[in-house]
């Protein structure tokens, strides 16, 4: 792999600044365990010889008024008060991991026992394999076919787990080309042991080279927008229409009154629910006359499809969907 | 002073009822101890005395230990190579289901409350038995019923889910023996909730006179608060595991999302028994800790109150956590940063019981045998467990290491390297009163250094491959992580011996082991007041506590 002999590593290529910084974060709490446990080790083992039992020591002990709860307390809250500076540190990244940037671009991936497809927004599909550019932000959106996977890139220190019926999503801005591994780390089943492969973070030249190479026939939009006309979505969707259907243009990330009360935002997954279970949430203002699209559908038109009204800008520039799409435009706030 | 028993000195400040009855004398064999009292089979197996209950349970757990420890030899030899040359793919899921359902559930979680549990909690509180004495013999029938059947369908048949069996592979991929599985786990279930009932109804209303709340042992606080969570949380674990049975079954979708069910429900509601089932194997451990450390330091319990405040505590946040094993799903984010800043809550009170032991032995009378240091490995490998687990609490660690082999040594370090050895610890420290024999010290004590050498070998170099990356549960890895799965499973050799000593030579001490007189370790505690083995009733005379716990204040003066 890359960078020598990896053989005899013990310490994994950080291929990320996210990367750089869960190893530092891991390394000032070691620092900060260590202040807080050592006292313990050697305690005991100088305890253990200056006290042996039969040695003359001077054992005298007495227990003052008040003194020992003020151990007690000052060696809960001193520890308790020095940890939580790494929760912060860890939940201020965390944060950041869950809101990918407006500009990054979106691969999805499928999961299966015991494969993952990954599809490039210009319809670039390889399988186990992963190619990402550097410099770039990337999100990924997941979902799985079947058990609960889980995608895990050990070079950017991240993984999501791929669960059946909903996306969950992972991003990250690579910034060391190289060859890293990749894996599902949720046990999938027989296989879950070979269902990895390798992650390429290429120069950006490098990875429009690969994309062009691959030569993908139909971008992931275009293909939305054609099973959006073959299956009979556009006939009720657009406009003249005879039945009263909502308007898809510039749905994506805006929130949706439902006919419960309340309001859901519009993405991914709710976009999913509504093509195969429209009756899960029903919009208020509008009849229920969605048929279910369970079973007609593959996971990769849903996919498609999704990636189509992602894509599909406010009502009249509706034409100009097609070409909006490698950069996706509207990832607005779609965090679960 | 020497194991064998000799010069007990006078206890001044006792009540003559509270000295040790007969100092220095052996007392083995005499004809109304537990052991001897009667003979026959049947008088064991249908025996509603709490003590031989225990020696059954103490048998039957080694038994399954046995089988687990088996399973786990097996994955470290595949592990050895990279690519899974010497098992199958589902062969190899299978043995770590096998090793994983075993030691959970039919080792570790059962392990000191129903040995230790069972034999001691009744004689430290001055009881003749605990509350509901048949129902005790129940739930050992009960707990055979239900892991006998499911080890049987996971040696013959085979179930290759883990022993956490997430849905929806366990209830619709899986195509092993799954249902069997679940049946006798959910039979255990009963087992441990009606041994918590008995042991609460037991310290609320079977004390001695004098015996108050803050004079018992540490040992019976931690069992108290264990029986808490086993009657609040195994009945959630019950119907977790009812429902998977229904969808496997019945197909009722309740967590599989072509059947409409959500996946995330399952991991919900399992961590929501199985965190909690985490202090049910640690709190335990930390309460024979507490019996041993005095005992050998000669010393009162540092903060006694606190630790068992602490006991208490831990009971309850451990019911606040369990969303840290579900960062990586998708959880929402509040949600997760809660969990997370509760997770650190938790280490306060492990962390106190850590200080407070090291603070006991300062200025105490310190011997080495082997119950101590079998101890003082416990501290070493629990602290190193409980950090790591607040390495996990950390939300961006975790997404990193979440499932990978860094977990796997983090849970280890507290359940092998904490629980079992704090069970081997108490096991050699109770040894005597037990069977009425003492064990073979130097044999002990090598064993001890065997264990905890052989243990951080076994699991250390995990640390390492799992910030490496390298996940759990796989039969196939990359050849660069090689290097480090070969020192593991021969780290795993050395822990094998450590465990395999101390089986031959108790065996071997029931025969020829020196007698032990009813205080060997001049310990204190109602335990030690009464004859090794005890009587069939425990006590000659009903026991009145008029002094404190750990009270070994005529030994401190001692310069
Ligand atoms: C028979 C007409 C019909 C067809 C065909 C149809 N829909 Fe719908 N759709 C509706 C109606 C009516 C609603 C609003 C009712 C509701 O959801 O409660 C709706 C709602 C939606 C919504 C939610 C809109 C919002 O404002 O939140 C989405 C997204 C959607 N449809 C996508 C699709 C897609 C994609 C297809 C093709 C695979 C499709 N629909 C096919 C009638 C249809
Ligand atoms: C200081 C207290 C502890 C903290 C903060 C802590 C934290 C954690 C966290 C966050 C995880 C999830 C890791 C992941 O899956 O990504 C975890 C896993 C685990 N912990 Fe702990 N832990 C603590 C103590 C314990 C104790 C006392 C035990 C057992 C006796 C234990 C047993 C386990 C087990 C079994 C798992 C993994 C379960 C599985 O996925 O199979 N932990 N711990
Ligand atoms: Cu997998
Ligand atoms: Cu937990």
């Amino acid at each position: 792999m890359n960078g020598g002999n990896r053989d005899l590593a013990l310490w994994p290529i950080a291929a990320s600044a996210g990367a750089h910084n869960t190893d530092h974060l891991v390394w000032a709490f070691t620092l900060v365990t260590l202040m807080l446990t050592v006292p313990i080790f050697v305690g005991f083992t100088i305890f253990s010889v200056i006290y042996r039992d039969g040695r003359p020591a001077h054992r005298e002990y007495k227990e003052k008024k008040g003194r020992s709860e003020a151990i007690e307390l000052s060696w809960m809250l001193i520890p308790f008060a020095l940890t939580l500076a790494f929760f912060a540190w860890g939940a201020r990244m965390f944060d950041i991991h869950r809101h990918p940037p407006a500009n990054a671009i979106t691969i999805s991936a499928i999961g299966r026992q015991w494969m993952w497809k990954f599809q490039h927004p210009g319809g670039q599909a390889e399988i186990n394999d992963l190619h990402v550019p550097t410099g770039q932000p990337v999100r990924i959106t997941m979902i799985s076919q079947d058990v609960i996977h889980a995608l895990y890139l050990p070079a950017l220190r991240i993984q999501m787990e791929t669960l059946p019926g909903r996306y969950t999503e992972l991003w990250f801005n690579a910034d060391k080309p190289g060859t890293y591994r990749l894996y599902c780390s949720e046990y999938c089943g027989t296989d879950h042991s070979k269902m990895q492969g390798l992650l390429y973070v290429m120069k950006p030249g490098d990875y429009q080279a690969w994309l062009a190479h691959q030569g993908a026939s139909q971008t992931l939009t275009a293909k939305g927008r054609q099973l959006f006309a073959a299956n009979g979505c556009a006939g009720c969707h657009e406009n003249g229409s005879t039945v009263r259907a909502p308007s898809l243009h510039g749905l994506f990330g805006q929130p949706v009154p439902m006919e419960a009360g309340g309001t859901v935002i519009a993405d991914e997954s709710y976009l999913r629910d509504k093509i195969l279970d429209p009756d899960k949430n029903r919009i208020a203002g509008y009849k229920q006359l969605m048929p279910s699209f369970k079973g007609v559908l593959a996971e990769e038109d849903v996919v498609a499809l999704v990636a189509y009204l992602r894509a599909l800008g406010p009502k009249e520039e509706g034409a100009s969907a097609e070409d909006a799409p490698d950069r996706s435009t509207a990832t607005g706030d779609s965090t679960p | 002073m020497s194991p064998d028993g000799t010069a007990t000195p006078p206890r001044q400040n006792l009540p003559a009822t509270l000295r040790d009855p007969r100092p220095g004398r052996t007392t083995l064999g005499r004809p109304d101890d537990y052991l001897h009292a009667e003979h026959t089979l049947r008088s064991w197996l249908w025996t509603i005395d709490h003590k031989r209950i225990g020696i059954l349970y103490l048998l039957s757990i080694t038994f399954f230990f046995v089988f687990g420890a088996i399973a786990a030899g097996l994955i470290r030899l595949s592990l050895v190579v990279p690519d899974g040359q010497i098992f199958t793919n589902d062969t190899y899921n299978k043995l770590f289901t096998l090793h994983g359902v075993i030691m959970v559930w039919f080792f570790l979680i059962p392990s000191i409350p129903t040995t230790f549990g069972n034999f001691l909690l009744p004689i430290m509180i001055g009881a003749k038995e605990v509350a509901f004495p048949r129902l005790n013999r129940t739930s050992w029938y009960i707990f055979m019923a239900g892991a006998l059947f499911t080890m049987a369908d996971l040696v013959i048949g085979g179930v290759d889910t883990g022993w956490t069996f997430y849905a929806p592979f366990s209830t619709t991929f899986s195509n092993t023996y799954v249902l069997p599985a679940l049946a006798g786990v959910i039979v255990v279930g009963f087992s441990s909730i009606l041994t918590g009932l008995n042991f609460v109804v037991t310290v609320h209303t079977m004390r001695a006179p004098g015996m108050t709340w803050f004079r018992m042992p540490i040992f019976v606080w931690t069992m108290y608060a264990v029986s808490l969570i086993f009657l609040l949380a195994t009945p959630v674990l019950t119907i977790t595991l009812m429902l998977l049975v229904m969808e496997r079954a019945f197909h009722i979708g309740v967590f599989d999302p072509a059947l409409g069910g959500d996946p995330v429900l399952f991991e919900h509601m399992f961590w929501f028994y199985s965190h909690p089932a985490v202090y049910i194997m640690v709190l335990p451990g930390m309460g024979v800790i507490s019996e041993i450390v005095p005992a050998f330091a000669q010393k009162k319990l540092f903060g006694y109150r606190f630790v068992a405040y602490a006991s208490l505590g831990l009971a309850s946040v451990t019911f606040l956590v369990w969303g840290h094993h579900m960062f990586v799903n998708g959880e929402s984010e509040t949600a997760a940063v809660a969990f997370s800043v509760l997770s650190f809550a938790v280490a306060v009170p492990s962390a106190v019981k850590v200080y407070n032991w090291t603070a006991t032995i300062y200025k105490g009378s310190i011997k080495l045998d082997t119950p101590m240091l079998y101890a003082m490995a416990y501290i070493g490998l629990f602290v190193i467990g409980g950090l790591t687990g607040l390495f996990l609490a950390t939300l961006s660690i975790d997404e990193h290491v979440h499932d990978t082999y860094f977990v796997v040594a983090h849970f280890h370090y507290i359940m092998v390297g904490g629980t079992a050895l704090a069970f081997l610890g108490g096991l050699h420290y109770w040894w005597p009163k037990f069977t009425g024999r003492m064990y073979p010290e130097a044999w002990g004590r090598v064993s001890a250094f065997l264990g905890f050498i052989g243990f951080n070998a076994t699991f250390f170099p995990q640390f390492l491959l799992g910030y490496m990356g390298m996940p759990r549960r796989y039969h196939n890895y990359p050849p660069e992580f090689q290097l480090l799965n070969v020192a593991s499973s021969m780290g795993s050799l050395l822990l094998a011996l450590g465990y395999l000593f101390p089986m031959i030579y108790l065996v071997w001490s029931l025969r020829y082991g020196k007698r032990a007189s009813a205080n060997p370790w001049l310990a204190k505690g109602l335990e030690w007041t009464t004859s090794s083995p005890p009587p069939a009733h425990n006590f000659d005379e009903q026991p009145v506590v008029d002094f404190e716990p750990y009270d070994y204040r005529d030994r401190e003066a001692r310069v």
